[in-house]
């Protein structure tokens, strides 16, 4: 029963994420593209918990869809620009869509080519005794991998000092 | 049955479609919302690995890259308000000034 429900839960996820992308790309509007951006993240989000990532699923709803996506918003209203959709020659339009396909199908070989499509079924992660999600994720984030952690905060402080200045009015 | 191949077609479909916004797209905004659908189904992939692997490893460098995303939109959007303030365009096809 439980299995039916993941099915179930997988391909409703999987297609709405999907079919939003395609209406992502596909909108001559950027704030449409912008909401339905916001529909891929949720489905994504809802992904993660299927394969119990259930902190990763909130920071996926709170940094990209709470604050990204309002990021971009905000830049779509202030600037107002004319509309540029696409590219004009069609050509150009066909080509870019054959070298998408021609990666994808080279990404299915490459799966085809290693054991890893006739794995077997996913399930939970094994936690050790009294872990759960966030409790393992944090053990192993400030045992093993702090010094990366440190790395990232220093990044994300020269990316908000890079964007004040860059940003700025001389 | 729900195996790893699933997540993993999942994730190169939305890869997939991340590359041809990129490359059809001429807004710089669309632009960069592609760049983090891209950015999003790599994501999938490594709690896909990490689930396979029984590991937490994938789910830390999921943050990482969400961090990596989070610096690059602010950055890019940065540069493209720079850009739009003094070239009133936003169109990537319109920007050659450096071009020979």
């Amino acid at each position: 029963m439980n299995e039916i429900f993941m099915n179930i839960g997988f391909w409703v996820l999987g297609i709405t994420a999907v079919v939003s992308s395609l209406f992502m790309v596909t909108r001559e509007n950027p704030v449409h593209s912008a909401l339905w951006m916001l529909l891929t993240f949720f489905a994504v989000a809802g992904i993660f918990i299927q394969l119990d990532a259930e902190y990763i699923a909130a920071i996926q709803v709170m940094v990209y869809a709470g604050a990204i996506l309002v990021l971009y918003m905000f830049v779509v209203m202030l600037l107002n620009p004319k509309s540029t959709g696409f590219i004009k020659m069609p050509f150009k339009v066909v080509l870019g869509g054959v070298v998408a396909v021609v990666l994808f199908v080279q990404i299915l070989m490459t799966l085809m080519g290693t054991g890893v499509i006739k794995s077997t079924q996913l399930g939970n992660i094994n936690y050790p005794e009294g872990f759960t999600n966030v409790k393992a994720f944090g053990t192993v984030m400030f045992t093993q991998y702090i010094v990366p952690f440190e790395v990232a905060s220093v990044l994300l402080l020269v990316a908000m000092i890079g964007a004040i200045v860059i940003a700025k009015k001389d | 049955m729900l195996t790893l191949a699933h997540y993993l077609v999942l994730s190169a479909i939305i890869f997939s479609i991340g590359i041809a916004g990129v490359l059809i797209r001429r807004n710089l905004i669309v632009m960069f919302m592609s760049l983090e659908l891209m950015l999003n189904a790599v994501n999938i992939n490594l709690a896909a690995f990490s689930n396979y692997l029984q590991q937490m490893t994938g789910q830390i460098f999921i943050v990482f890259v969400m961090a990596v995303a989070a610096a690059e939109a602010a950055v890019g959007l940065a540069l493209i308000i720079s850009l739009f303030r003094n070239k009133q365009t936003i169109n990537a096809d319109e920007i050659n000034t450096m071009r020979g």
